[in-house]
């Protein structure tokens, strides 16, 4: 078991052409294993990848050719906006939203004409790494090779992190430690996102693969404090979380008018505070993620 | 990005909200003039800085002669502002800006802001204006008022005559006010921003509604279809690093620390800077170097942090996704050629193309005679501390 992706997902690439990286992660993508079906690239339509993929000009075509039901989007940020809502309406379910950059009021519209689809369409990012259930399907950018696909026997984590590369860092710990991950979720860096830590964490508590989660979080907003009186209520599974920026200047990343909003809330402290409070075990380092996961798996 | 107070009265004025008419002047002579022009008994001096705390610091000045113009704008544009929000050094101030001073029977804060747990932008609002918003959170939070926009539709006129009942207006200055803030939050939106505040928004003893101060930042990412405001864009407050750093594409900012670092992932570089200082050391920087960077973006990168004369040490922390360890590595030998390292280098590298990255740096040990290499994050932390220690 897994969330979100299996081996049986289908997955297109909007942007497959693109030099934003949409041909580089194809082909990463193809070689991991992923099902790979085809792209779309608007005016190429007819034509083949690089990897003999064939490109649509529409999501829609896409989706009727191929089957698709995932698609990793590279369109630059201008257009990437568009891009969700086009996969959306053409009958994808999962839109793993890749593009660094999207005008935040842009995210907003978006998510407000993805709410018209409630459940049975789900966003992953923007500005996100993307998804990996490690062994069957590798949507993003990740690098495939650190992670440890779940086999019997062996013990499997779920990750859910803001960061990219801070995933990675939680995934090849947990790798050396001699665990697999059932399933790894970058929700990506901007204040305006699809699934949430609570989104994510609902479907990890669920899945019988994922025996214990690890969340890593950042600054700015309260996403992290509302996951963590969500977990004291919910999950039953050990987890395990970081918070980076601690030492992140104050005003510099967060907006002056953010902190009203969250009313206090959006410090590394108050996030690490909140967390420890429910329950969850909070690293210090980033170094020590697989530590602190056996720590509180053999306790 | 931040525009001048100057810049975010001229906008909204032309946005049909009611801003006291002002001139900006860069000479005390020309403040001397400005008084006399705008005709008026009492008049205001305003620093043009980006920094908060002017009053404070004695930069915002209430003037009842072109002399005592003449003396606040000499005194403002020959010593630097310092403020808590400044640093020690504090800034200088090129610009002032002179108005007639207003009547004011009562203040009020009005903004908008983006609401990160609705999704969606939101009214910020208080019946307690001219002093810090945040100040008004913490101790009277009942004091604020929330009135989140439709995402598609933006705020309706209902929400804004709720508004303007919350505050407690009612009659001609309850229109007044709804009118103001339809016309505040439709700029909000047509703009792109992040941050759009009046504060305050006065009442004045003869029933006038003005905009006394503004305050207007822009989502950096929406730039790109706002020619005109990015032409408004000014750069005297920001580090020169910072900018030649935003020039090749690098998320730098600069810190009190020694340690440089450079690091892949914001999230990565913030924990590595968290790292640093949990071993006893201090960050000089964040910097994230970005997914897509360049052989030439990565060589710049290095520049940068060597160019800050604090730095003892330097930090590389990469943990390959998009970007590639190898790239990383010719970029440091690159940098060691050029630039040259006498100070430091502890280099942790983790992830796509890793092993031939390794192989690179083996093979580099003339131009890089400092260099150190690090299994993990702790441990590369540990290697940098102790070396810039035992310096």
């Amino acid at each position: 078991m897994s969330i979100l992706v299996d081996k049986n997902t289908r997955v297109i690439c909007q942007g497959i052409t693109g030099g934003g990286g949409g041909a580089f992660h194809t082909k990463g993508c193809l070689d991991y294993g992923t099902k790979m079906v085809g792209g779309t690239s608007p005016g190429k339509g007819g034509t083949k990848d690089a990897n003999g993929l064939p490109i649509f000009n529409t999501v829609d075509q896409a989706v009727r050719a191929t089957g698709a039901d995932a698609t990793m989007i590279f369109v630059p940020p201008p257009f990437a906006a568009d891009a969700i809502c086009e996969a959306a309406a053409a009958g994808i379910k999962l839109i793993v939203a890749i593009t660094e950059g999207i005008p935040v009021l842009d995210m907003v519209r978006a998510k407000k004409f993805l709410a018209d689809f409630g459940d049975s369409v789900r966003l992953i990012g923007p500005n996100c790494p993307g998804v990996i259930t490690p062994g069957e399907c590798k949507i993003g950018i990740m690098p495939g090779y650190i992670h440890q696909a779940a086999e019997s026997g062996k013990k499997a984590v779920g990750i859910v992190s803001r960061s990219g590369t801070l995933t990675y860092e939680a995934v090849w710990q947990t790798t050396q430690l001699g665990w697999a991950q059932s399933s790894c979720v970058g929700i990506g860096g901007d204040p305006v996102k699809g699934m949430d830590f609570i989104d994510v964490i609902t479907l990890f508590q669920k899945d019988n693969a994922t025996d214990a989660i690890v969340m890593i979080g950042e600054i700015g907003g309260s996403a992290e404090e509302q996951a963590a009186a969500f977990i004291q209520a919910n999950v039953t599974k050990p987890v395990i979380g970081f918070i980076a920026g601690r030492t992140a200047p104050p005003g510099k990343r967060m907006g002056h008018a953010g902190a009203i909003i969250s009313g206090g809330q959006g410090t590394a402290q108050s996030k690490i505070a909140a967390m420890k409070n429910a329950g969850i075990h909070v690293c210090d380092s980033p170094a020590d993620i697989g530590r602190t996961l056996r720590q509180a798996t053999t306790g | 990005m931040k525009i001048h107070e100057y810049q975010a009265r001229d906008l909204l004025s032309r946005a049909g909200i009611a801003v006291p008419p002002a001139r900006v002047v860069q000479t005390a002579a020309e403040a001397r003039q400005a008084f006399i022009e705008n005709g008026l008994a009492r008049q205001v001096v305003k620093a043009q800085v980006f920094a908060g705390g002017r009053g404070k610091a004695g930069f915002v000045k209430l003037v009842d002669s072109a002399d005592e113009a003449f003396k606040a704008a000499e005194f403002m544009l020959g010593n630097r502002m310092v403020s808590p929000q400044t640093g020690p050094d504090g800034i200088a101030v090129h610009r002032l800006l002179i108005a007639g001073a207003v009547d004011i029977a009562h203040e009020y804060y009005l903004g908008l802001v983006l609401d990160r747990a609705r999704a969606t932008a939101s009214v910020i609002a208080s019946a307690q204006g001219g002093v810090e918003i945040e100040t008004v959170a913490h101790e009277h939070p009942e004091a604020i008022i929330k009135e989140p926009l439709h995402p598609a539709l933006g705020l309706q006129p209902y929400q804004a005559r709720n508004t303007a009942v919350a505050l407690g207006f009612s009659g001609k200055q309850g229109q007044l006010f709804a009118d103001m803030l339809l016309k505040l939050s439709a700029f909000f939106v047509r703009y792109d921003c992040s941050i759009a505040e009046i504060n305050p928004l006065v009442i004045t003893r003869d029933g006038r509604l003005l905009a006394i101060d503004a305050k207007v930042n822009f989502d950096d990412n929406a730039l790109f279809r706002h020619p005109d405001i990015l032409a408004l864009k000014d750069d005297a407050e920001t580090d020169p690093l910072e900018i030649r750093a935003a020039e090749a594409n690098l998320n730098y900012i600069k810190l009190d620390g020694d340690i440089a670092c450079l690091v892949n992932g914001a999230g990565l570089a913030m924990a590595t800077m968290d790292v640093i200082q949990l071993h006893g050391g201090s960050p000089a920087n964040f910097l994230d170097v970005g997914g897509g960077v360049k052989a030439e973006g990565a060589v710049e990168a290095f520049r940068i942090l060597l160019a800050d004369k604090k730095v003892k040490g330097v930090l590389v922390n990469i943990f390959g996704g998009i970007a590639r360890c190898d790239l990383i590595a010719e970029a440091l030998i690159q940098a060691g050629n050029e630039v040259g390292f006498t100070v430091p280098v502890v280099v942790r590298l983790e992830g796509t193309n890793v092993q031939q990255a390794r192989d690179i740096l083996a093979g580099a040990k003339k131009s890089l005679p400092t260099l150190q290499t690090a299994t993990d994050l702790n441990d590369a932390a540990q290697k940098i501390v102790a070396a810039t220690r035992s310096k």
